[in-house]
């Protein structure tokens, strides 16, 4: 009886939390509104471990609260001598092991849990024709932008991730100058890209991004990568395996795509000049550039991962990118005649592979 | 009623005043400097928090720039764990210590002015790089792979200074652990010391085995940037995640470092002012020394997302949750302790009795953070700022409150006001719980640590705005502090023995301050609480151990002064032999000053010299 | 403490290193002292062992090829036999035999000091044939973990001759027996670390 009381206690416990906590933060950038199968495990830890902590407050906050109220020198008056008492062996008994069975009902979770998001077992697995049965993408952050490579289509695109729901997804995470740190909060929680190694880990998509405010989810950079460390976000896109294999056919139909000095499109000569040598406008290749690749700027939701989509903030950060995030990496390029900039613009915009 | 000073000496000139403080080698003086140095670096970092929660006010701002912002929370991190926490603990234990366990003085009287001054020096150094070059940036923890790449000289000084200061550190603690071990008046036994002594041990211990890490991480900083080594360069064959092992395996035990100090100063302020023994003394003992070696076996918690491996991360998430037990243990021994007793709401006792909610906040948050699939939401989120904040300011600066509250009669014969020590709590608890409790909110809602700013929209701006305004909070209850202590300063109103008059440790039966000898007599300590016992039987003062004897009293020496100027003269020859042929010039003329005075000290007899029996007479008959 | 009292050989304690306060205070707290510095060589170890031929493609210094075992088995043999004639320099300081003790403290230094010259022949030879200390990862955990034992060599035989010559005139007294002490007490850890990297370093890096 006692038990099962204490039980439907814990039970309303956890739900009241479940409502108040969901209250905080914002659908595409929130721990606390989980929309993908390892935030929600994380989250459901995080309801069971500040369950049982609130519990433990609220029995020392109790004692604290009584002994406050009762022993106090003013009501006993000042001559008062409290009994000296050494000890209780019982007491020290239960509350060493009350506190360790609460250890172990986090513990068991806690390991299961670390198991199970570290199983990346089925990264290689591949079906009878070879294929990945798996959809992998190898993301590579640099200062400060994103670069994430799908191998087994042969494409890449940066700035914007872009999965299919309802499945894992593998990551290949490194970085190529110093070390930064994958995190989509909404998701699910991160994993660091060092320099030296490859760390490997999953995130499963559930829920479509194109209802949410902005269309996209946001991913952080979590781990202190140098001035613009704050501005080193990223979108991520999720949308039906079906859109996704559209957008995956759209990116490798970019294949050979350049920019061309003679283009009757002055942004596009003007593109071929000054910008060409760092950005690509074709998705089909593999990770190592030097600079984002722009095959899909016209789609995506922020210039530079942070500024308001727009023509005149792209142009500014041509002129000037050390302005909007400093210590990047790319010059500036404020001796562009408006016009060119303008032109360059109106092309970057332009450049789409999303209907 | 004359004073102390007669004994020593009639007043002196400022030159003789500042000639006597730069050789002293007295430990309640070296405790008094401490404070006066870990006082002023928190201040200084304390500004540096200001600077950093202004520019986090509001959404885009750009008050301070994002290169200064990470110079600001890098030095803002620093200065308050190794310039101002530690050192402001270690001017307590200093004053403290050899009074509880009846001592004249500490072991090496001379290596614990070294350490005061390194630590001294190596701050300095650390804060010169505001003016010389650019602050370090890479964040306190500086992590290899940015503080390779950092430009400047910003990451040196961050290295040279550490390394001085550590050096100093790793003196202090072995002197401690010396000290306690031998020193002890007879009859104190170990589990007769006050838990103030116990945790000064401890953590001193701690400090002995976690140091030489630091030192070995940080000499490898040092050769990667100014030496041409290769220990974290990838290309050439090397390993950042070192760096992240060798500074957890310091760092994490040097969280244990300062909160169980603080630990021992609530213990005492507890049962003094719940009239009432420790409960569970024995529980308590055994949960600091427990809490000091699991201290040691869980430092890749804060490494989870760093890709161990789950087996790793499995293993440091459980062994970090068992620390979880011993704590608790600690928390009910207290609410035991003063269930039942006489509750006298003193300043130090309301710090005490705010440690507690805090503490506890911080301590679940910790737990949290040891489940490892939830950390990897937590980690580097502003969860983060907020946990670690509740169990620094929460635990361990709430108890350099109260220690100074608490202690400064002793120290200074003078008591704080306690009406403006009370307006101090308030204003810096309810800043403290402000600031700190919403940032919880602000990780969980997804916002990243050491971010310079934030943009609009993403939920965060509400919260941000009032943890500012927490800061300043804070802030306003400080200067009510300075104030107190100025006040109190020019009043000067002396007290005797035992102004709290429910002392119960060994300090409390000898004047404030104490003559410079200490104890007249070596004390004889006859149970837990030792004064407590003598005042029940009706004695004012101590049992003594022996008849008035000749003291022996260690000389004072400008040594250790000089032979940390060397370091810090050879620290720059270090950095700047990068870019000028004079540094390595420099460099070598430091460490031969520094090893010349070395020498000096080993060559001379150096024997102390010893206080007559009629002089102590004197002294004491000129107290009462 | 009076350092004029005359001892004999009979009124000579026992455990000269801890007959008064601050001798023991010295003998506790230079073994803590090791303690720590027993933490900082294993730090220096592991470091060493997860960095140990980890090189840039194309650099071809290996363990294997590098080290040469008879000139390291030299220098262990050098180092072993002067923490013997330490010992034999604490029995005579136990038995108040001041001429004996400063002798075989001084064929100790001069032991050590052979020591020294061959580590630094060993370090010039490895340097000349391009292993640089900034080689490599490998080339800089190598010489930071050895360097670091070699730097502790060359501290202690200064050590030693300060106490050999500062102390020649004055005799044996209970001011510096234990400076004596800790010396002797410094110079073993010294031994016993060198054993390790003979060890760790030498003999698993040529075996592979």
């Amino acid at each position: 009886m006692m038990k099962g009381l204490k039980k439907w206690r814990l039970v309303t416990l956890l739900a009241a939390l479940t409502i108040i906590l969901s209250g905080c933060g914002e659908e595409y950038l929130s721990t606390l509104l989980p929309a993908g199968e390892v935030g929600q495990d994380q989250f459901n830890l995080l309801l069971l471990t500040t369950g049982i902590m609130i519990l433990v407050m609220a029995v020392v906050f109790t004692i604290y609260f009584i002994a406050l109220a009762k022993f106090r020198r003013k009501k006993l008056g000042d001559s008062h001598m409290p009994k000296d008492v050494e000890g209780s062996h019982k007491l020290e008994f239960i509350w060493t092991a009350i506190p360790i069975l609460l250890v172990i009902i986090m513990a068991v979770p806690t390991v299961y849990y670390t198991y199970k998001l570290g199983d990346v077992s089925a990264m290689e697995a591949t079906d009878d024709e070879g294929n990945a049965e798996n959809l992998v993408v190898n993301v590579t952050a640099k200062l400060y932008w994103w670069e994430f490579e799908y191998p087994d289509h042969g494409i890449v695109t940066s700035q914007e991730l872009v999965v299919p729901t309802g499945e894992k997804v593998y990551f290949n995470l490194i970085s190529s100058d110093v070390k930064h740190s994958f995190w989509i909060p909404a998701i699910g929680g991160k994993l660091d890209t060092n320099v030296e190694n490859v760390n490997k880990f999953y995130l499963t998509f559930d829920k479509e991004s194109k209802d949410l405010e902005d269309g996209v989810f946001y991913g952080k950079c979590a781990e202190l990568c140098g001035p613009s460390h704050a501005l080193m976000d990223f979108k991520v896109k999720t949308m039906s395996p079906d859109k996704f294999d559209n957008w995956v056919a759209a990116m490798k139909e970019t294949e050979g795509a350049t920019a061309s000095a003679d283009s009757a499109d002055a942004g596009e000569a003007a593109f071929q000049q000054s910008c060409l040598a760092c950005h690509a406008v074709s998705a089909v290749g593999t990770s190592g550039a030097s600079a984002p690749n722009l095959t899909t700027f016209g789609d995506r939701n922020r210039v530079a991962g942070f500024l308001e989509h727009d023509k005149q903030n792209t142009i500014d950060w041509i002129k000037d990118p050390q302005k909007y995030k400093p210590g990047n990496l790319m010059p500036a390029f404020d001796s562009l005649s408006d016009e060119d900039l303008d032109a360059i613009a109106d092309y970057l915009l332009d450049l789409k592979v999303e209907e | 009623m004359t004073t102390v000073a007669n004994s020593v000496g009639q007043k002196k000139g400022f030159g003789a005043t500042l000639w006597d403080w730069l050789t002293t080698v007295d430990h309640k003086k070296i405790g008094i400097l401490y404070l006066i140095g870990g006082g002023f670096f928190f201040v200084l970092g304390g500004i540096e928090a200001m600077l950093i929660r202004l520019q986090l006010l509001i959404p885009n701002n750009d008050f301070v720039s994002a290169g200064f912002f990470n110079e600001l929370i890098t030095m803002h991190g620093t200065t308050m764990i190794f310039l101002a926490a530690m050192p402001l603990l270690f001017g307590f234990m200093n004053a403290i210590v050899p009074l509880q366990i009846g001592a004249r003085d500490v072991a090496f009287p001379f290596i614990n002015s070294l350490g005061f001054w390194m630590f001294f020096f190596g701050g300095l150094f650390l804060n010169l790089s505001w003016f010389l070059d650019a602050a370090p940036d890479a964040g306190w923890t500086s992590y290899a792979s940015l503080s390779i790449a950092s430009t400047g000289h910003g990451i040196d000084f961050y290295a040279i200074g550490l390394q001085i200061a550590g050096a100093g550190t790793l003196m202090a603690g072995i002197n401690f652990l010396v000290t306690i071990i031998n020193m002890r008046a007879p009859g104190m036994t170990y589990m007769r010391m006050p838990l103030f002594t116990w945790t000064t041990f401890v953590a001193s211990a701690l400090i002995l085995f976690a140091f030489p890490p630091l030192t070995i991480g940080i000499f490898f900083l040092t050769f990667d940037r100014m030496f041409g080594g290769n220990f974290f360069d990838h290309t050439a064959g090397g390993n950042t995640i070192i760096w992240e092992h060798i500074f957890w395996i310091f760092g994490h035990p040097e969280v244990y470092i300062l909160i169980l100090p603080a630990f021992g100063i609530f213990s005492e302020i507890f049962s003094v002012f719940a009239r009432k023994r420790l409960f569970g003394y024995s529980a308590m003992v055994f949960a600091t020394v427990l809490i000091g070696f699991l201290g040691f076996m869980v430092w890749a918690h804060h490494m989870f997302t760093v890709g161990l491996g789950p087996t790793a991360n499995a293993i440091f998430a459980v062994a970090t949750m068992a620390i979880a037990v011993p704590t608790g243990v600690k928390i009910f021994n207290w609410l035991l302790t003063i269930w039942g007793g006489s509750i006298k709401i003193t300043t130090p006792m309301l710090y005490a009795l705010g440690f507690i909610p805090s503490f506890v906040m911080g301590g679940v948050t910790g737990v949290q953070q040891g489940a490892a699939p939830l950390d990897y939401q937590l980690h580097d989120s502003y969860f983060i700022v907020a946990h670690f904040h509740y169990v620094i300011v929460g635990g361990v600066v709430l108890a350099i409150l109260a220690a100074t509250h608490y202690w400064w009669p002793k120290m200074f014969g003078t008591m704080l006001s306690e009406k403006l020590g009370k307006i101090t709590f308030w204003f810096f608890f309810i800043g403290f719980h402000m600031t700190f409790f919403l940032q919880h909110f602000l990780g969980l809602m997804g916002m990243p640590r050491r971010v310079w700013t934030y943009m609009d929209g993403q939920g965060w701006n509400l919260f941000n705005m009032i943890s500012t305004i927490g800061a300043i909070l804070m802030a306003i209850g400080v200067i009510v502090l300075i104030i107190n202590i100025i006040m109190t300063t020019a009043k000067n109103v002396r007290v005797g023995n035992d102004p709290w008059e429910d002392g119960r440790t060994l300090e409390w039966a000898i004047p404030s301050p104490p003559p410079f000898y200490n104890f007249a007599q070596t004390p004889l300590v006859r149970g837990l609480d030792t004064y407590w016992i003598e005042k029940q039987e009706g004695h004012n003062g101590y049992t003594a151990a022996e008849p008035v004897t000749d003291i022996h009293m260690p000389n004072g020496s400008i040594i250790p002064f000089f032979m940390t100027l060397g370091l810090f003269i050879a620290g720059f020859g270090a950095m700047y032999r990068v870019d000028h042929s004079w540094g390595l010039a420099v460099l070598i003329f430091g460490l031969a000053f520094t090893f010349l005075m070395m020498a000096l000290r080993s060559i001379k007899d150096d024997l102390g010299y010893y206080v007559t029996k009629d002089q102590i007479r004197r002294t004491e008959r000129g107290r009462d | 403490m009076d350092l004029n009292t005359k001892f004999t050989p009979q009124s000579w304690p026992d455990h000269p290193e801890t007959a008064t306060m601050e001798a023991k205070n010295k003998f506790v707290g230079f073994w803590l002292f090791l303690g720590g510095e027993t933490v900082l060589f294993a730090t220096l170890f592991a470091t060493y062992l997860a960095l140990k031929n980890s090189v840039p493609d194309g650099n071809e210094f290996r363990t294997e090829t590098l080290f040469e075992l008879p000139l390291v088995f030299v220098m262990t043999m050098l180092l072993l036999t002067s923490s013997l004639t330490s010992v034999y320099a604490m029995y005579h300081m136990k038995n108040y035999n001041f001429k004996a003790m400063q002798v075989w403290l001084a064929i100790t230094g001069f032991l050590g000091l052979g020591f020294l010259a061959l580590e630094v022949y060993e370090f010039n030879h490895y340097i000349h044939l391009g292993f640089t200390f900034g080689n490599s990862a490998f080339s800089s955990a190598f010489y930071t973990l050895v360097g670091t034992h070699g730097l502790h060599v060359a501290i202690g035989l200064v050590w030693l001759t300060l106490l050999i010559l500062r102390n020649a005139k004055r005799g044996l007294n209970l001011y510096n027996a234990t400076k004596y002490y800790t010396f002797s007490l410094y110079w073993h850890f010294i031994d016993v670390v060198w054993v390790f990297i003979f060890t760790v370093v030498y003999l698993m890096g040529v075996v592979g």
